[in-house]
């Protein structure tokens, strides 16, 4: 009687171009030992490639974090390896779960701590538009205190839909002018905030 | 061996009349009821008196009755005799208006943040209380959120985005 699992015993090698994938190059012209491009673009290549995450987590998408954090879905391929707890450190404030409105002014004060350029995304239901706590003591979206470049959907959202949101910011930050944060409708929209 | 609810009943009609009423036995557990002003007075005969000695305060906190003209609040005392594992529910009402209630601190010391928790969510006045301010809400809030002239789902809001909620 045939064993019910089959082995396979000629496995094909894996090839190590299917495993690597290189950022494509930015628009230049190019010749031998030289290489000229927009320096926004250059510049765009660099952050978007080594985003610094800073998980902002209060509950269940931070769980969900975790799990797109690990080896199974890995956020590190995507270039943002390191994840710092030190909003000093970091480029992209991640605000996964509730936030009560008691904690508003501590996200606040954590995203001005940040350094410019900063990106945030808001992983959830919750941390996009209250969610299903439309009470008294939820902030109802975390575009009230502070800006956001992305959201994600979701109750929690699946770790799949955590990346595509990273990599709509990863879009968002290699198309950036570098110009952009010394604008003014950027200084407007965070006098919007109320931040400086 | 716990204290007999009838023995309760016949202790506190001795000593204040006609000012406790309402008994009522609730699952074996007594609960009764007594004018505002006199609850400091009810509590301290319960945490003094040998054979009561109800002298743990388990929880306070009110109740909102908003049909129930001149008694919209109730103010709920969960007393635990340890020794002889005895519960007791005291309760007194007060109106809206006019929500000033002794404070339970100076006997329990526990009641200092029950009390302002409840001052938190009810509004509740705790006359005497040395520091009667918001617990777990925000500083500028300027209402008392769960007095049930506020809806779940209240459409007069504005720091809510009606789009997200499927309502735009």
């Amino acid at each position: 009687m045939s064993r019910p699992v089959r082995f396979n015993i000629h496995p094909i090698e894996a090839k190590i171009s299917d495993a690597i994938g290189n950022a494509p190059a930015p628009e230049g012209y190019g010749g031998d030992g030289f290489f000229t491009a927009r320096l926004s673009d250059v510049v765009g290549l660099a952050r978007k490639n080594s985003l610094w995450p800073l998980p902002f987590a209060t509950s269940c998408c931070g769980i969900e974090f975790m799990g797109t954090m690990g080896s199974h879905y890995d956020l590190s391929r995507f270039g943002s390896e390191r994840v710092g707890f030190s909003p000093r450190q970091c480029d992209l404030l991640m605000v996964m779960g509730t936030i009560a409105k008691k904690m508003g002014p501590v996200l606040k004060q954590v995203y001005l701590q940040m350094a410019e350029p900063r990106w945030v995304i808001a992983v959830g239901a919750c941390a996009s538009s209250g969610g299903i706590f439309d009470t008294y003591s939820v902030l109802q979206g975390i575009d009230q205190v502070i800006p956001v470049d992305v959201y994600v959907p979701g109750c929690p959202p699946r770790p799949e839909a955590i990346l595509d949101g990273f990599m709509k910011i990863q879009d968002l930050v290699g198309q950036e002018s570098i110009r952009r944060r010394n604008g003014e409708q950027y200084k407007a929209l965070l006098n919007g905030y109320g931040i400086e | 061996m716990a204290i007999d609810n009838q023995y309760l009943q016949i202790k506190l009609t001795e000593k204040f009349g006609d000012l406790v009423f309402n008994f009522e036995d609730s699952y074996g557990m007594l609960s009764f009821e007594a004018p505002k002003e006199q609850n400091l007075k009810v509590l301290q005969y319960l945490y003094d008196e040998p054979t009561l000695g109800f002298q743990f305060l388990t929880d306070l906190c009110a109740v909102n009755y908003p049909d129930d003209k001149g008694r919209e609040l109730a103010v709920v005392y969960h007393l635990h005799n340890l020794q002889t594992n005895t519960r007791i529910r005291f309760k007194v009402f007060t109106s809206i208006e006019n929500t000033d209630v002794f404070t339970a601190s100076k006997l329990f010391s526990a009641a200092d943040w029950m009390e302002r928790e409840t001052f938190d969510f009810y509004g509740v006045n705790f006359v005497g209380h040395h520091n009667l301010k918001r617990i777990l809400n925000v500083d500028e809030m300027d209402y008392f959120p769960l007095r049930k002239e506020f809806p779940l789902e209240d459409q007069t809001r504005i720091d809510k985005d009606d789009e997200m909620f499927g309502r735009g």
